[in-house]
């Protein structure tokens, strides 16, 4: 509905994502001198950390996404983060793929859904950025392409009113609809049920601009206060302290889109339950869908932009884990529910120049084609010429 | 002094959108009808005749032309007319009005993409009988489409376009009870939290309008000349109708109101909004000093729940029913 929330929605998961992987690739580092050579290091953190920040926040890659238009299916934006997630010598197999998209996509869907205002999903993003450039902050050139970002949400979006932000915030609970998936942090933390729903506090501060409930108050034809009553409910709010800071420096107070992760809180997710309604689901994979050409433009421009570093010469790509250990890998690719199935295009094969070409080809041809009842299934052509890349 | 009775359960979930219920009651025929927007399609339940089970259909969404992107529904509303009662669906291609049990489609109407400046969203939302037999509907662009409905048929044309206000339009509401000469009957709500008050006709005029004080107000209800408006700061307000005067107010939510509701023969209020409370209200005139009185008479907590839509099943407001966001069944609640 709302043309302005892929920056807000790319910008968030791309946050949590990297707060995952930092987590995965610190718990998973071995001191410098000590390390093998297929093993991780400090220094391959920070250098993955830093090309896939550059990645995220190259200049035409955000001029695209900043550019007013309508949300795609999740395929198509997980194909997206596949990307951004291989920019670095770094690599996943589906397995972990899968579980880094659901825990990215479950925590942003809890920060959406708990914003007091709508607006904090502002402040939600500024917590993200904040954190990044925590994480380049030794690197001033990619410090300063994430502050341009910073100013161009600053610019797009101080200026929409609590109306609009309302209906941002519609369209991605939208996006996020029927996604139940357990993860373990949420679930320790008391924050998410078994079943998967988050639990919503009926206590703690109002948001900024609303009263404390109970206060009834009734005027005379005068304009005068004539009647004073209150009414009490199993609700225990307060009053807030004060607003979080929308500039580019400043105390956000809302804790939403910070770090949750740390050592002695890993990332890990349960499997199992998914929301019961499978109807929802299902329909998306299984209908044809009518948007492969929309989307396949979208991601054609993106990716066209997403410079992705092919590791050259004696470098082999380092492998990331995001389970504890291989077997559990293995097992959790053999073992996920088919209606979670991202059902992913696999695009690695577009590092190779000459493939990079093909695509633009086969893309070059559907931009052409004027809308005809056939093109349609070119779309769908594309969608099954990629799967078998 | 109401107790939570059995839910119904949806084929699918129900969307966080503003006024995300409606329920019909057919008078002397024992039914009921509920209807929940999911996205892209939106669930109407009816009750079968012997009162025992439910009957499920979901209608989509409408594409619009050439257009390959899907669209997703505003809102879903009944509207009842002395002459007949029609389905409307309203999404961001544009109007769909059905026959009540939602079986055939009988108007189309195309949203026009060019009224609106790039980049902004594009939808239609808020739908009310009016005037006995217009349907209006608001659009994201402010402007309130008037449809004049035959009796029977198809043959519906757009009698008027109403331009006052400048924001996109949340909710529309009709006179519930009975209105004082020169009170209007019909109020329309925006965005930026103005309402205007109408009165309608061949021609609709403005009667009065009362300014935004910088909350959206997403729902509103009209009852024998009070208007009652629940805004995105969590209060409800009431006005008189006819002069534009703020009458009560009350902090009534700690989240965005997201529903409102009357029962026409008692002046009972329901409120449900993302705090996860539904409120029911009281709305009285004192026959003395003409103030309006509003008292609180029950809070329920629908536990993890943000409530996107909540209704009186009857006309007393002895029953309501309420949707959250995510979840797949209206709960259901009766007074002791």
């Amino acid at each position: 509905m709302s043309a302005r929330t892929l920056p807000l929605l790319f910008l968030n998961l791309g946050g949590e994502m990297l707060y995952i992987l930092d987590q995965r690739l610190r718990a998973q580092s071995i001191p410098g001198e000590k390390a093998r050579k297929d093993e991780w290091t400090d220094v391959d953190r920070k250098r993955v950390m830093n090309d896939i920040i550059t990645t995220m926040f190259n200049k035409k890659f955000m001029e695209e996404l900043f550019k007013p238009q309508e949300l795609y299916s999740k395929k198509a934006l997980r194909t997206v983060y596949d990307r951004l997630a291989h920019a670095s010598i770094m690599r996943l197999n589906q397995a972990s793929m899968d579980k880094l998209y659901d825990l990215m996509t479950m925590a942003f869907k809890y920060q959406v859904l708990l914003c007091p205002r709508p607006k904090d999903i502002l402040l939600v993003t500024f917590n993200h950025l904040d954190a990044i450039k925590d994480f380049i902050c030794d690197s001033p050139g990619i410090l300063n392409q994430v502050d341009e970002t910073f100013r161009q949400l600053i610019e797009t979006y101080s200026c929409l009113s609590a109306g609009e932000f309302q209906l941002i915030r519609q369209t991605l609970l939208i996006f996020f609809q029927d996604m139940h998936i357990r993860v373990s942090i949420f679930l320790k933390d008391k924050v998410q049920n078994s079943n998967g729903r988050f639990v919503l506090p009926i206590s703690g501060p109002v948001p900024w601009g609303t009263e404390v409930p109970g206060l009834i108050r009734v005027f005379n034809h005068n304009g005068d206060e004539v009647k004073r009553t209150e009414f009490t409910t199993d609700g225990n709010y307060v009053t807030p302290q004060r607003e979080g800071s929308f500039d580019l420096y400043g105390d956000r107070v809302l804790k939403l889109g910070t770090n949750m992760y740390s050592v002695s809180r890993p990332v890990e997710t349960h499997m199992s339950g998914s929301s019961k309604n499978l109807a929802s689901h299902a329909k998306e994979n299984i209908v044809p869908n009518p948007l492969a050409k929309e989307e396949m433009n979208f991601l054609a421009r993106l990716l066209g932009v997403l410079e992705v570093k092919t590791p050259g010469g004696s470098e082999t790509g380092f492998r990331l884990n995001l389970f504890t250990t291989d077997e559990e890998e293995e097992h959790a690719a053999l073992t996920r529910p088919e209606e979670l199935s991202y059902k992913v295009i696999n695009i690695e094969a577009t590092q190779e120049p000459g493939r990079r070409a093909e695509l633009s080809r086969i893309l070059g041809e559907l931009e052409v084609a004027e809308p005809r009842p056939a093109t349609s299934g070119k779309g769908e052509d594309l969608l099954a010429l990629m799967d078998g890349l | 002094m109401y107790r939570k009775e059995k839910s119904i359960q949806l084929k699918s979930s129900s969307a966080a959108l503003y006024n995300n219920l409606s329920v019909l009651r057919l008078p002397g025929r024992q039914l009921a009808c509920f209807s929940a927007v999911h996205g892209p399609s939106v669930n109407v339940v009816s009750s079968a005749a012997d009162g025992l089970g439910f009957s499920h259909r979901q209608l989509q969404a409408k594409e619009g032309g050439m257009a390959v992107s899907t669209s997703v529904l505003t809102q879903a509303a009944w509207c009842v007319l002395p002459s007949r009662v029609l389905l409307v669906l309203t999404s961001q291609k544009g109007i769909q009005m059905y026959e009540s049990d939602g079986s055939i489609m009988v108007y189309w109407h195309a949203l026009d993409v060019t009224e609106h400046p790039p980049g902004q969203a594009v939808f239609a939302r808020g739908i009310a009988a009016a005037g006995g037999h217009f349907i209006c509907v608001g659009t994201s662009s402010g402007l309130v489409l008037v449809f004049d409905i035959p009796p029977k048929g198809t043959n519906i044309t757009v009698s008027e376009v109403l331009e006052q206000h400048r924001d996109a339009i949340t909710d529309i509401a009709a006179e519930l009870g009975q209105a004082s000469d020169g009170a209007g009957d019909l109020v329309t709500a925006d965005d930026a939290g103005a309402l205007c008050v109408w009165s309608t006709g061949e021609e609709f005029t403005l009667l009065s309008k009362i300014p935004a004080f910088g909350c959206t107000c997403s729902s509103v209800k009209l009852w024998n000349g009070v208007v009652a408006a629940g805004y995105g700061n969590g209060q409800i307000r009431l006005y008189e109708a006819a002069t534009g005067l703020l009458r009560a107010e009350v902090n009534a939510h700690a989240r965005w109101i997201y529903a409102l509701d009357l029962a026409p023969e008692t002046g009972k209020l329901l409120s449900g909004a993302e705090d996860s409370f539904v409120h029911v209200w009281k709305l009285s005139r004192n026959p003395d000093t003409d103030d309006v009185e509003i008292e609180h008479c029950h809070a329920e907590c629908v536990t993890d729940t943000q409530v996107c839509g909540a209704r009186f099943c009857d006309p007393e407001g002895n029953s309501f029913a309420v949707t959250g966001y995510d979840l797949s069944e209206i709960f259901r609640y009766g007074r002791v």
